[in-house]
């Protein structure tokens, strides 16, 4: 575990997980499982590429704290979405007793 | 730690009870805060801890234990056509870019000598990236907002 290639390889397997998980699953809960697990693929991949191979803008001297702040960015707007999510999801349920994407439909033309 | 991410996050989509799938998205959320220690980014890692395994497993863990009844539990088995079908995909995608890394130098990167400190990242934060500090706080604002909004309209509902 100590080369770039090592942490994209886990990044990908966590990639393609996350869309077997919204290819397959019909319970709401688990699309956010998989939607959580596709944001950390990515956020892994920010701090792995800027540890390695750094954004280097001329102005900043350390410049691979780059990526570690996009990172942070990215966790809180994931923690906002995910109160979202499970904010519609309860009201989801207490208006059809179903979690069941695919039987939410009242919003369709 | 591979083993733990990529393990939880099986869990997290294939358990049988959703709690256990819950409890498998925080394991694997918990592997990537290791890995981030690993890669020398330790703020980031305490701030994977507090954020996701603080508050959005417990959150996901709490809701589904509150509001916990039969048929949260009732899953329609994927078809197996859907099932090969994600399968295949995710496997593809797995496989396009584990052979893309295998062919390309990405091995060869070596680490920083001079890693970022929480200096330097307090320092982007609060100067170059100021504005996405503050469009960042309003979001957060608005979605605990409309978080509360939902279920307040709900129960408004049910009196009438």
């Amino acid at each position: 575990m100590n080369s770039l290639a090592d942490f994209v390889v886990v990044s990908a397997m966590l990639l393609g997980i996350g869309i077997y998980g919204l290819v397959t699953k019909r319970n709401a809960l688990r699309l956010l499982f998989a939607v959580e697990i596709l944001i950390n693929a990515a956020n892994l991949n920010f701090v792995a590429f800027e540890q390695y191979a750094p954004f280097a803008p001329a102005s900043t001297v350390v410049s691979n704290a780059v990526g570690q702040t996009f990172v942070l960015f990215s966790i809180a707007l994931a923690a906002a979405e995910a109160a979202v999510i499970l904010a519609i999801i309860v009201v989801a349920y207490r208006l059809h007793q179903d979690v069941d994407v695919s039987e939410l439909n009242t919003m369709e033309g | 730690m591979m083993v733990v991410t990529v393990g939880g996050a099986i869990v997290a989509l294939e358990a049988k009870e959703i709690v256990y799938g819950a409890i498998g998205l925080a394991g694997s959320l918990f592997g990537v805060a290791a890995l981030f220690f690993l890669l020398n980014a330790p703020y980031v890692a305490a701030f994977q801890i507090a954020v996701y395994i603080g508050a959005v497993a417990v959150l996901i863990l709490f809701t589904v234990m509150l509001v916990r009844q039969e048929r949260w539990a009732k899953e329609v088995a994927p078809t197996s056509g859907t099932r090969i079908a994600g399968i295949v995909t995710g496997l593809a995608v797995t496989t396009v870019i584990i052979l893309a890394v295998a062919s390309s130098g990405l091995s060869d990167f070596t680490v920083l000598a001079n890693s970022a400190t929480f200096f330097n990242i307090g320092q982007l934060i609060s100067t170059g990236y100021a504005p996405v500090l503050e469009i960042l706080a309003l979001v957060l604002a608005s979605s605990v907002v409309a978080a509360l909004t939902l279920s307040k309209v709900e129960r408004e509902e049910k009196k009438e």
